[in-house]
């Protein structure tokens, strides 16, 4: 089975709900672990690595937790197959990179991945829709507790996980969630946001990790450090700052809407304009009107549809998955096109947005 | 100023970054902030950066003697760390632990894992502990010539060797 005919359609994947997922999209906790006598990836000749990986994929197949999986080598999966994966935040751009002697194990519900040779032996993750980090940690920690049961970790008492990067060293965790915080960029409070997350030690970042731009207002909230804090600390750590930041989110939606509502209808009407009428758009302009979007659904100006279209739109829009849905090999301006006729086709049954007539009563309505 | 990457270039891109109360530094040049990713200040993450700047020189100062220090498991040096920002085996820890220790001390909450531990390790750990206590437990026995005392040490440690054998080291 392919990967395409393995994964669930977007409309699928973005049925999935969880607490708080108007703004918190996803949740994700990973864990770096490598095997004792073997060289890190990076260093490791290709003999080594395809030994290594030989030992791997085996065990992690025969876990109870990837039952049924898909697993396969990354030199067996065609450059799009890989751009999916990313874009469906399954496998991070590094591993998309590698060739023989790297691959990926991927349950069926698509919320438990193991990146075998990537910078580390291992790089596993648990993915849960919403704000869901202690279930995701519950998750990878049973992964991992019945890895380690087959294979021999290296491990050491004093510095923990031993890690290929020095700044994973210890638990090798990330904690990250997704979010989407219109309303902030909006009313350029961002950056203070971002200054103020960053001194509690934890890091923001765009879309796809680490040196991206948070194209469509999503940023990723996770932990940097790794060592002298337990997990649960961290991932507590983490709970508490996103629980502000959903506040802070929430706040400034009531307070645009309350002091410049014509500034956040006009937005989000443009971005309608755009979306629906546009013969020709890329994906970086996509995102960030499909952004408006969003909060227009969130603010009840499109009544009669679904969040899930509009985050079905952010995935199907972005170039991997637009290629997919065609046979022949499209252009970068080929599929702008493309992409215009697509969000005009799914729009058509949206009508456009209805602000309320004068000072909305209750601005912050979610139906 | 010159920029620290290239050290080539007048220094125009100057970042500061406060991370739990530590200040990290890093002046760069236009061609060196752009191919680092840094102009998107959102999405920049400085402790990547410093890691693959100041990363050679503290694994430098744990050098001593001079000679460059090599690791018997893998044949990885400080230059390939200065060059990859990565080490090259679980070993690896062992043979730079001295220059490592300000860089994690730099990067991180704490120098000591306080986090999960394999649960193999975590049994081995109580078995050892265990039987420790139960040899001191002997030693003072026999001291005191409460054989019979003794006697049940011995065969409790026995008892758990026999069980447990390969948990315990030795």
């Amino acid at each position: 089975m392919s990967i395409s005919e393995f994964l669930s359609t977007p409309a699928e994947m973005c049925r999935r709900e969880g607490a708080n997922d108007r703004i918190v999209m996803s949740s994700r906790i990973r864990l770096a672990r490598n095997l004792r006598g073997f060289p890190f990836p990076g260093w490791a000749k290709k003999a080594d690595r395809i030994k290594s990986f030989e030992v791997m994929r085996p065990a992690v197949e025969s876990l109870p937790m990837m039952a049924g999986s898909f697993s396969e080598a990354m030199e067996n999966l065609s450059a799009l197959e890989k751009q999916i994966l990313v874009e469906r935040h399954l496998i991070s751009r590094e591993h998309a990179a590698k060739a023989a002697g790297s691959g990926l194990v991927l349950n069926k519900a698509e919320s438990l991945c193991v990146m075998i040779n990537e910078e580390d032996h291992f790089r596993m993750q648990a993915l849960c829709p919403g704000l869901q980090l202690r279930q995701a940690w519950q998750s990878i920690d049973e992964l991992d507790t019945a890895l380690e049961r087959v294979l021999p970790y290296a491990f050491s008492p004093e510095l923990g996980y031993l890690t290929a990067c020095p700044t994973n060293l210890g638990t090798g965790i990330r904690v990250s969630a997704m979010l989407h915080l219109p309303a902030l960029v909006l009313a350029e409070q961002m950056n203070q946001i971002i200054q103020a997350v960053n001194k509690l030690g934890l890091a923001v970042r765009g879309l796809y990790g680490e040196g991206t731009e948070a194209l469509g207002n999503v940023f990723q909230v996770s932990n940097q450090m790794t060592l002298g804090e337990s997990e649960v600390e961290i991932v507590e750590k983490l709970n508490k700052v996103l629980a502000q930041m959903i506040e802070h989110e929430e706040n400034a939606r009531a307070t645009l809407l309350e002091k410049k509502p014509k500034m956040v209808f006009n937005h989000i009407g443009r971005a309608y304009g755009i979306l629906a009428n546009a013969h020709s758009i890329s994906s970086k302009e996509t995102m960030n009107l499909l952004s408006l979007a969003r909060l227009g659904f969130d603010l009840g100006l499109f009544p009669g549809i679904q969040r899930s279209l509009v985050d079905e739109l952010f995935v199907i829009t972005q170039p991997a998955h637009l290629q997919n849905a065609h046979s022949e090999k499209l252009s970068a301006e080929a599929r702008d096109l493309l992409r215009a006729d697509m969000l005009r086709e799914r729009l058509k049954p949206v009508k456009r947005p209805n602000p309320p007539a004068s000072p909305p009563d209750a601005p912050a309505a979610e139906t | 100023m010159l920029c620290n990457l290239c050290k080539k270039n007048e220094a125009t891109v100057h970042l500061t970054q406060i991370v739990a109360e530590k200040m990290q530094k890093v002046d760069l040049c236009e061609a060196c902030s752009k191919e680092k990713g840094v102009s998107d200040t959102t999405g920049f993450s400085l402790a990547d950066l410093l890691l693959g700047l100041g990363a050679g020189q503290e694994l430098e100062k744990g050098s001593s003697a001079g000679n460059e220090l090599k690791c018997p498991q893998c044949g990885f040096t400080q230059a390939d760390f200065k060059k990859a920002g990565r080490l090259g085996c679980a070993e690896c820890y062992h043979t730079f632990a001295e220059g490592l220790e300000g860089l994690l001390k730099s990067m991180h909450k704490g120098v000591r894992h306080t986090g999960k531990v394999p649960q193999a390790l975590r049994q081995s750990r109580e078995l050892t502990d265990k039987v420790k206590s139960l040899q001191k437990k002997l030693e003072k026995a026999i001291a005191e010539e409460n054989f019979e005392q003794a006697a049940v040490c011995r065969d409790e440690i026995n008892q758990l060797r026999q069980t447990h054998g390969n948990l315990l080291p030795g």
